[in-house]
């Protein structure tokens, strides 16, 4: 997955369905490496439907621009609908695994606190660390990573976002 | 009983004829295709394809020296006749050396077919002996590409390939074939009517909307100018084209790639503009109200810098491939459409006008111009290139189709030849290959047979990259003319030394064979030429002459393409002398 660097413009999340072919992912992604448009996130998985996959990429880009990743993403022949769900109403969330430092009393209740605030999982606890799942908007993950951080975080993995529109809409109905 | 047993037995010979390996299904499906030639190169892993060529008369394949040969003669093919041209190499350095001839192709958006051997399946991933990831390494220079991994895929991936390869915005299609995919056998129902592609469906005709708009903004424009790249040439809009320009009277500027699309002699022709354009059409542009640019992509030779780009202008822009509208310059109509058939709806729409003012201030600045060109035609000694080129197109009358390959001898072409015959300009624009002079010739030739004389302008340099084709021309008598413009120099990369390196000429001196002899131990008839008074004489004599011909042209070391406008500088900047 291509690296974040400078978020320039506004941050876009595209919803990208695309038949399974070998390298399909591929040549999304060396799409975007060729033509030095960035990738923030991305994450893929299987549809409701058989060979048909289903990406959501967050994209940082002026509008013109972000207009060009969606024009040069349908040139990938496996691309079959792309949306840009940015203006709409969308549910857009993100998975993180947070394993933080707990060796003193105290601080444990304190974990234990912001992941109730937070509606955070506790997944494992052990004598000196607890882990936990926090599952939300990018930007509410970042502030439990935040609040976490001061008790030192021992290991984290973050997934891209997924994205879905609210109501009965479906992003790329075909 | 013995019905049945019968029946059963009648199924089972069906079934065996039906049953066919690879290599024949490969065949049966180029035949289906229309293909009557390929330009490759065996190996081991292409073996069982060659081992059964000789049972399909219908496919000619052509021997070149060199597989980047193979590929950019599948272009010069492609171009020359708008269908698709097929190429071949074997796996690993074959399939690499194709590589420079595709990404020609796709820059240029030529059809093209690459078939490519690859190692036995099993081995695939393994480093094998000549395995490389043919596939990997093209993914970025090919519209799209394939490993068959099932020999029951070939018949529909070949149909795919070419239906890919030719329509929307054409490029080049690698199929990759193991070799086992061409030995081992399986039911073969004929190659299929048609393939479905959810994610592949070009836009051709235009929105209606539009294109009404455009009608609009040109029926009300002072000052329009058409700017007309490749794509009016692969549609074949060369008629609705001059409907156009001659009904409202907009003069017509054509990228390097859309020089042959539109007469250079007509009076509404400014010819090229950007980095060695002509200077009235440069100017032409900056000052237009409208301009309407139709299957071209702003490439940067053609603006220069964009801040400075028909600024004073709305941008109307047709082309087939959405991904080029709006990537290198804001558009006021985006048009998304096969440029003949937006053209055909938009021309319903266009009134009859006059520009008088308009083309009257453009011809002052071609009158400017013109005293350029002509002193630097009596400046020159006693064999300038630009003479040469001049008098080519004279001799040739109109007839021929010339191919270029890359360095001021292409530029030369671009603007002292006098194109007359619809897309008889075969040149590598958006790559700047060189050595794709003499090998797009011969596919040129091929596609275009006896009676369309074709001709390869070279340089000294680019001849020397792909020289060994002449064999390939002898042995397959492929009857191309060569000229090359020999000045002893890399001559385009010394003209940068000279402008922006203080003429340090680091090298850039090349020497080269004595192309008369050499020609002639190849078996083409040769000539060398030194003044101006042998060079109408000579063209007319090679073009008569039956079978390859070359003419070494001894022009003076120094001598520079201008106008010159500086990489990223504005157009309006252009340099006229050194
Ligand atoms: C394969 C390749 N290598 C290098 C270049 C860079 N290049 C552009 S023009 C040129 C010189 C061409 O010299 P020559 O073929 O003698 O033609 P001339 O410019 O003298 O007409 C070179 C080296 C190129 N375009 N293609």
């Amino acid at each position: 997955m291509p690296t974040i660097t400078a978020n320039t413009g506004t941050k876009h999340t595209l919803v990208v369905l695309l038949e399974d072919e070998p390298g399909a992912l591929n040549r999304v992604v060396s799409m975007f490496r060729r033509r030095s448009f960035n990738i923030e996130s991305l994450s893929v998985g299987h549809t409701e439907e058989a060979n048909l996959s289903r990406m959501t990429l967050t994209v940082a880009g002026e509008d013109n621009e972000v207009e060009q990743m969606v024009k040069h993403l349908y040139k990938v022949l496996e691309v079959v609908k792309v949306t840009d769900v940015t203006a709409e109403q969308s549910i857009i969330r993100e998975m993180a695994l947070i394993k933080v430092t707990a060796d003193k009393p105290e601080n444990r209740a304190e974990i234990m606190q912001f992941a109730e605030i937070f509606k955070a999982r506790v997944l494992d606890v052990a004598p000196d660390s607890i882990t936990l799942e926090s599952t939300g908007p990018e930007d509410e993950v970042d502030r439990l990573f935040i609040l976490l951080k001061r008790y030192g975080i021992k290991e984290s993995v973050r997934t891209g976002s997924v994205a879905m529109l609210r109501g009965s809409s479906v992003a790329g109905a075909i | 009983m013995a019905t049945t047993t019968s029946t059963q037995q009648q199924a089972d010979v069906r079934f065996t004829q039906r049953e066919l390996d690879g290599a024949r299904i490969l065949c049966e499906c180029l035949i289906a295709e229309g293909v009557q030639i390929i330009f490759g190169y065996p190996g081991g892993v292409l073996l069982p394809l060659y081992h059964v060529f000789s049972e399909y008369p219908e496919i000619r394949h052509i021997l070149v020296r060199h597989e980047q040969a193979a590929a950019h003669a599948a272009d010069g093919y492609a171009r020359a006749t708008n269908k698709v041209g097929v190429c071949m190499g074997t796996s690993g350095p074959g399939a690499t050396n194709l590589v420079t001839g595709i990404a020609t192709a796709m820059m240029d958006s030529a059809p093209v077919v690459a078939l490519t051997g690859q190692v036995t399946r099993s081995l695939i991933g393994r480093d094998a002996f000549q395995e490389t990831d043919i596939t990997g390494i093209t993914l970025p220079i090919t519209k799209h590409n394939w490993l068959v991994m099932d020999t029951a895929d070939l018949a529909t991936t070949i149909k795919k390939a070419f239906h890919i390869a030719g329509t929307g915005r054409p490029g080049p299609v690698l199929v990759d074939i193991p070799k086992d995919v061409f030995t081992s056998k399986t039911y073969f129902s004929g190659y299929p009517a048609e393939v479905k592609m959810r994610g592949y469906n070009p836009t051709v005709f235009g929105h209606a909307r539009q294109i009404k708009q455009a009608a609009k903004l040109i029926n009300e424009a002072q000052r329009p100018v058409l700017l007309v790249g490749h794509g009016v040439t692969t549609s074949e809009a060369y008629n609705e084209l001059m409907e156009l320009a001659e009904r409202a009277e907009i003069p017509v500027i054509s990228t390097l790639q859309g020089l042959s699309s539109f007469p250079t002699a007509h009076p509404l022709s400014l010819g090229m503009p950007g980095m060695h354009g002509n200077l009235h059409a440069n100017h032409a542009i900056n000052e237009s109200d409208v301009l309407i640019a139709m299957g071209m992509r702003f490439d940067d030779r053609v603006t220069g810098n964009l801040k400075s780009f028909a600024r004073n202008c709305k941008i109307i822009h047709i082309d087939i491939d959405p991904a080029e509208i709006g990537k290198n310059v804001p558009v006021h109509i985006p048009i998304v459409g096969d440029v003949k058939k937006v053209l055909q709806v938009l021309n319903l729409h266009v009134n009859a006008a006059k520009h008088t003012e308009w083309l009257e201030k453009i011809t002052h600045w071609r009158g400017k111009d013109a005293a350029r060109r002509e002193n630097e035609m009596a400046r020159l000694g006693v064999l300038p290139p630009q003479f040469i080129i001049k008098t080519l197109g004279e001799v040739l009358g109109g007839e021929a189709v010339i191919t270029t390959d890359v360095g001021q001898h292409q530029m030369y072409v671009a603007q002292h030849f006098n194109f007359r015959k619809a897309n008889s300009l075969i040149s590598s624009g958006g790559l700047g290959t060189m050595g794709f002079g003499l090998p797009s010739a011969m596919g040129a030739k091929m596609a275009l047979g006896e009676n369309v004389p074709v001709w390869t302008v070279t340089g000294d340099g680019g001849f020397q990259m792909n020289m060994q084709e002449l064999a390939t021309c002898v042995q397959e008598k492929i009857n191309v003319k060569i000229a090359i413009l020999n000045n002893g120099v890399l001559g385009m990369i010394r003209q940068w030394q000279q402008v922006f390196y203080d003429g340090r000429y680091h090298s850039t001196p090349i020497t080269g064979p004595d192309f008369v002899k050499l020609a002639e131990a190849f078996g083409v008839r040769a000539w060398r030429v030194t003044h101006r008074d042998e060079v109408a004489r000579t063209i007319q004599e090679a073009n008569d002459w039956d079978g390859p011909a070359l003419i070494d042209f001894i022009i003076p070391q120094g001598e520079n393409v201008f106008p010159m406008v500086p990489p990223g500088g504005s157009n309006l900047d252009a340099i006229t002398e050194a």
